[in-house]
């Protein structure tokens, strides 16, 4: 388990941190509730909610039937009528069925009902690939959502961030979707203070500062444009990373801010590229920062095929390595 | 000056090219724009225009031979750039006559823009192709690069570019900025045209021109002339040791960056000592009231502090104001002066960012002004400014020297509301208020 640091912080891969924030939510306010397949006497897939049926009983711990859609359903209800549901979708793969439940519903609720009602529900899942998990366990699902008004999405990488983020989605009066990546989940760990807290929705964090390309990312891929510009930092290549954090609302000053300082911008994520995340960021750029541009805008995004493949040389094929970072980088730097 | 031409990208995907044949030989002398060189690419022929004026000093590539865009391929011996434009324009007119100027082969007369103008009234053609040629020269050059090589005034086809295939780069052109390279040769056609006739802008005025006045730019021209007839200026300055608050800026510039990010200039901090010196010296933060029909001049003595911040634009310059200034942290300043700085700079500052201001506040010495003499904003008491700030040796009180961070600060005040004896104290204010911050405390 958690290894203590010190007395303000404690070690935790990207897992430990989801399960403590959840069980502070659970202890610290009543009506928060946890719905979704498995979370109840299985614990979840990853433990995530393991004992906490026990703890806190089947009436705010809730195993569900295999229903995407009634899980949605069900919690947008909760959340209109004064409780604090966290609704899981097992795998993202899976989100599909409750897609007229989130964009449908839950996204208008307050629109819908002239700001009468509020939903304020968090919609945990887990996204990605990398764990040759094929057809039904890998996708990225983020820009299929991002063009929804009224609903926020969330794609933490680093530990502290996870219960920042989370923590917020759950006080943010409205819908928020928090994407989890498997990948990450105990691969990646990092102090996490201790205590309540929260990061803003919608502010991107530089993660690491350089001055000769700018690079967006988030998720597992963004560990890996971290470990690209640090190789590139030893060819003395200067490179920005920029940890979106939040997908929707999105952090343009933080983008232009960095875009305006190195004047070239390589966006990388793990979802396809065509219509991604990505053609959002250089539709923005383009439009407020042309004039800074030295370089075309580049994108390093998964290639437009239905999904990865289970075997190794094909889930390989889709997914972008550091290696390949580190060569886009230098491209645009020397370009 | 010798300079090296490179083997241009004739196309998007072309990656080399092969010297069809030279048009000139090695000695010859080549104008600007003057097919020199005949290059053909498995999509095009086309002749290649020199850069420069000047003699051919030696061919680096032989024809027939193929390399790859952005090779050396000849070096020329270039004549003194700045005399390139006006020869150009004056002797268009005798060519029409005369012979053409000595040294142009006959097919080099067909590209050169001054000579292969037929009947006498060269300036549209020569406009034109020099427009066209430019343009080609541009293509491959980044928005970015545009953008600075029209501020900085740039000749980008003479700079050696540092990027893949000897693209010229936006640092490139930054530091040609900082050496003095050449200044794009007006176009011939400018002369050519009686003065006045022909008009250009603001930001990119072309001498010989008539710059038409924007909207913004006849509202400054009434203010500046009104303020000055009306209010009666008078001017002081003090020298601040910034020392410490400099170093208390650099202590939480990067943490406040990467915070908020916006920048973290001493301009936050500035701001929050004139307005602790405004409370102490009210009548600094007044305006003059004339005397209205039947009524009697006054003064009104505001208890608001909206401070405005003057930020020169290429084209303009606006001062947006920090409303209620006087309620906000050395943080807030920051955050809500970046924000009215990175709007201006967007130009997307709307009436209720200009309105309401009180005094004014000019960070003047970003380009390393020593001291100026500002004109007080209408309606205002004063202005103050920052001038650059520069590490001085000083004496001390104790005879021992040290090496200091000195800023100045330039104050014009209207005569009408206060006299030397309340502005001296107000600055006085300002400097000790100043030279208390810092080297740490809370933003």
């Amino acid at each position: 388990m958690a290894v203590v640091s010190s007395t303000n912080s404690t070690v935790m891969n990207n897992v430990e941190a989801v399960r403590a924030t959840l069980y502070e939510a659970m202890k610290n306010d009543e009506r928060t509730v946890i719905l979704g397949e498995d979370v109840g006497a299985r614990g979840n897939v990853f433990l995530i909610t393991k004992d906490f049926i026990g703890e806190f009983g089947e009436r705010r711990v809730i195993d569900t039937p295999i229903a995407e859609a009634s899980i949605v359903g069900i919690a947008v209800g909760m959340a209109m009528e004064g409780l604090r549901p966290i609704a899981e979708i097992q795998f993202a793969d899976f989100i599909y069925p409750s897609f007229n439940q989130i964009v449908g519903e839950a996204a208008k609720i307050r629109y819908r009902s002239n700001g009468e009602y509020t939903c304020p529900l968090v919609i945990r899942t887990p996204y990605g690939g990398g764990v040759r998990g094929a057809l039904s366990h890998s996708v990225s699902i983020e820009a299929l959502f991002y063009h929804v008004p009224g609903l926020k999405i969330v794609a933490p990488s680093f530990p502290d961030d996870v219960k920042g983020l989370l923590n917020a989605a759950i006080d943010d009066p409205d819908p928020v979707l928090f994407l989890e990546h498997k990948k990450t989940y105990r691969l990646i760990k990092g102090e996490v203070p201790r205590g309540h807290y929260t990061i803003p929705l919608g502010k991107a964090n530089v993660r690491k500062a350089g001055t000769q390309l700018t690079v967006v990312s988030y998720g597992l891929y963004l560990h890996w444009a971290l470990e690209a510009a640090e190789r590139l930092a030893e060819e003395g290549l200067s490179v920005e990373v920029i940890d979106l954090r939040s997908i929707r609302p999105m952090d343009k000053t933080a983008i232009l801010n960095s875009v305006e300082k190195t004047r070239k911008l390589l966006i990388i994520h793990e979802d396809n590229k065509f219509g991604g995340i990505g053609a959002e960021i250089s539709a923005m750029v383009a439009e407020e920062a042309l004039f800074s541009l030295d370089s075309p805008i580049r994108r390093l995004c998964g290639p437009d095929v239905p999904s990865m493949g289970y075997a190794m040389p094909l889930e390989e094929e889709f997914m972008s390595s550091p290696a390949e970072m580190a060569d886009a980088m230098r491209a645009m730097v020397k370009f | 000056m010798a300079t090296t031409i490179t083997m241009p990208q004739l196309g998007e995907t072309v990656t080399e090219g092969t010297v069809a044949q030279w048009l000139k030989s090695v000695g010859d002398s080549v104008d600007k724009y003057e097919d020199f060189v005949e290059v053909s690419t498995d999509k095009v022929n086309a002749g290649v225009p020199s850069p420069v004026t000047g003699t051919i000093r030696e061919f680096l590539v032989k024809e027939g031979e193929t390399v790859a865009t952005g090779t050396p391929i000849a070096v020329i011996d270039e004549v003194g750039a700045a005399t390139l434009a006006a020869p150009a324009a004056s002797t268009a007119p005798a060519a029409a006559t005369a012979a053409a100027p000595a040294g142009p082969a006959p097919q080099a007369a067909q590209s050169s823009p001054a000579a292969s103008s037929p009947n006498g009234s060269p300036a549209p053609a020569a406009a034109a192709v020099s427009e066209l040629e430019l343009e080609g020269a541009l293509r491959g050059a980044s928005p970015a690069v545009r953008r600075l090589a029209r501020e900085h005034r740039i000749d980008i086809r003479a700079i050696k570019g540092s990027g893949s295939n000897g693209r010229v780069t936006a640092d490139d052109v930054l530091a040609a900025a900082r050496t003095g390279a050449p200044a794009p040769a007006t176009p011939a056609a400018a002369a050519a045209i009686p003065p006045g006739t022909r008009t250009s802008t603001y930001a990119q005025p072309i001498p010989g021109t008539t710059v038409p006045l924007v909207q913004a730019r006849k509202i400054i021209a009434e203010r500046m002339v009104e303020s000055k007839h009306t209010a009666p200026h008078a001017w002081s300055m003090v020298q601040i040791d910034v020392t410490n608050v400099w170093k208390w800026r650099a202590r939480e510039k990067e943490r406040f960056e990467r915070e908020t990010g916006f920048k973290l200039t001493l301009l936050p901090f500035f701001i929050r000592a004139v307005v602790e010196s405004l409370a102490a010296f009210p009548l600094m933060n007044a305006r003059f009231v004339p005397a209205s029909a039947g009524g009697q001049p006054s003064i009104y003595v505001s208890d608001e502090v909206n401070i405005g911040i003057a930020i020169g634009l290429p084209a303009n310059l606006v001062v947006p104001v920090v409303r209620g200034a006087d309620k906000l942290s050395i943080k807030g300043l920051a955050i809500k002066g970046g924000d009215l700085i990175d709007k201006a700079r967007k130009n997307k500052l709307g009436v209720d960012d200009l309105a309401g201001g009180t005094f004014t506040v000019n960070n003047n010495g970003a380009n390393g002004s020593w001291a100026s003499a500002p004109i007080i904003n209408g309606g205002q008491a004063g202005i103050v400014t920052m001038e650059t700030v520069v590490k001085t040796v000083v004496v001390r009180d104790d005879d021992s020297l040290a090496i200091r961070s000195i800023m100045n600060c330039c104050l014009s005040l209207d005569h009408r509301v206060v006299d030397g004896y309340v502005a001296s104290g107000f600055l006085a204010e300002l400097k000790r208020r100043l030279e208390a911050m810092g080297p740490q405390g809370d933003l």
